[in-house]
């Protein structure tokens, strides 16, 4: 090798290696515009987890509660949503929660909310929850590891945890990734 | 220049007074134990905070490290040891929750990356620095065409 093709060759490695690592920014830029990249998602295998145990009271005039028993004792899978009346993102969920709640029964838990004013949230345009619950606390909601609202869970019968989304719901999301877990569960 | 070093000087005086700030909003969340306080404090500083993603939940005033801070509390009055709050933790919210992510196959890349960057860098500097010092002697080709490059020169003045 002589001296000015090995100076090229070491000359094109940085270079080499800032287009790599450019590349690399922009793959996980655009994986997460499109929703195929969360880093928020970094978590356990939800697929072995069981729902944590729970018993929460509900919302006078907009249902009675649930614990971690009536959910795990469901014959068919059931999709649990965690939100509250003062998340933004929650109040844009509500329209695709409807289509979807005529597909798979949705229970929803009000996470830190003022039971009145989740009442009103979730009554004002035709609630979607099949059954709903609040967490005033908040620490049934980290039991379950929310992070924050609006979060979904799907549970299959026997109160495992098939899928876990820190993100608002839509129907192509649901139609993606959430019925293939529902429909294949026994 | 004085003024600036003296400036400097506060400046830095005061980012190390700011360092020991941490953001529990209450001192009723604290525990009545000092020794049991100082450890929810050092496990606290090594859960990250989900909503803030870069800070931990004892420097965090995020409502959600509130009461992660609550729940960390619990667990150390309840006498579990330090390892077991992390597990139970790591259960829910994934290694994310980690600020310094335990050493598995998936994070050895990660661990791995400041020895890697040395070993390479290293590499680097020795391919350079064995660049010969010392140029061959010309051959006998090479004189001739430099006499005539010389004599072109001169021609040119």
């Amino acid at each position: 090798m002589t001296i000015s093709t090995r100076r090229r060759l070491l000359m094109t490695l940085p270079v080499a290696g800032a287009g790599l690592a450019g590349f690399g920014c922009w793959k996980m830029l655009t994986a997460m515009q499109d929703g195929s990249f969360d880093p928020h998602a970094i978590r356990r295998d939800k697929g072995s987890a069981i729902v944590p145990d729970f018993a929460l009271p509900g919302l006078s005039g907009a249902g009675d509660g649930f614990d971690a028993a009536a959910l795990s004792q469901n014959a068919r899978p059931v999709l649990v949503n965690f939100f509250a009346s003062w998340c933004i993102p929650c109040v844009a969920e509500m329209a695709a929660l409807r289509g979807i709640a005529r597909q798979i029964p949705l229970w929803g838990i009000a996470y830190k909310d003022k039971p009145e004013d989740a009442r009103r949230f979730i009554t004002r345009d035709g609630s979607p929850y099949t059954r709903v619950a609040l967490d005033q606390t908040g620490m049934t909601a980290i039991d379950w590891g929310v992070s924050g609202v609006p979060e979904s869970f799907l549970i299959l019968p026997g109160g495992r945890i098939a899928w876990h989304g820190a993100s608002a719901l839509d129907e192509t999301l649901f139609r993606r990734e959430i019925l293939p877990l529902a429909n294949a569960a026994p | 220049m004085k003024k600036l070093a003296v400036s400097a000087c506060l400046a830095l005086g005061l980012g190390v007074l700011a360092l020991p700030a941490l953001a529990l909003d209450d001192p009723s969340e604290m525990l009545p134990n000092p020794a049991q306080e100082k450890r929810a404090e050092a496990i606290g500083a090594q859960l990250r905070c989900l909503v803030c993603q870069n800070e931990s939940i004892e420097d965090s005033s995020a409502s959600l490290a509130r009461d992660l801070r609550h729940v960390v509390r619990q667990h150390v009055a309840a006498g579990e040891s330090n390892q077991q709050i992390m597990a139970w933790m790591t259960q829910r919210y994934g290694e994310f929750i980690r600020l310094k992510p335990g050493f598995t196959a998936s994070t050895l890349l990660l661990w791995a990356m400041p020895v890697l960057a040395l070993a390479l860098g290293g590499i680097l500097a020795a391919l350079m620095l064995r660049r010969p010092r010392s140029t061959e002697p010309l051959d006998e080709r090479e004189e001739k065409r430099l006499a005539e490059l010389l004599r072109e020169q001169d021609i040119s003045r």
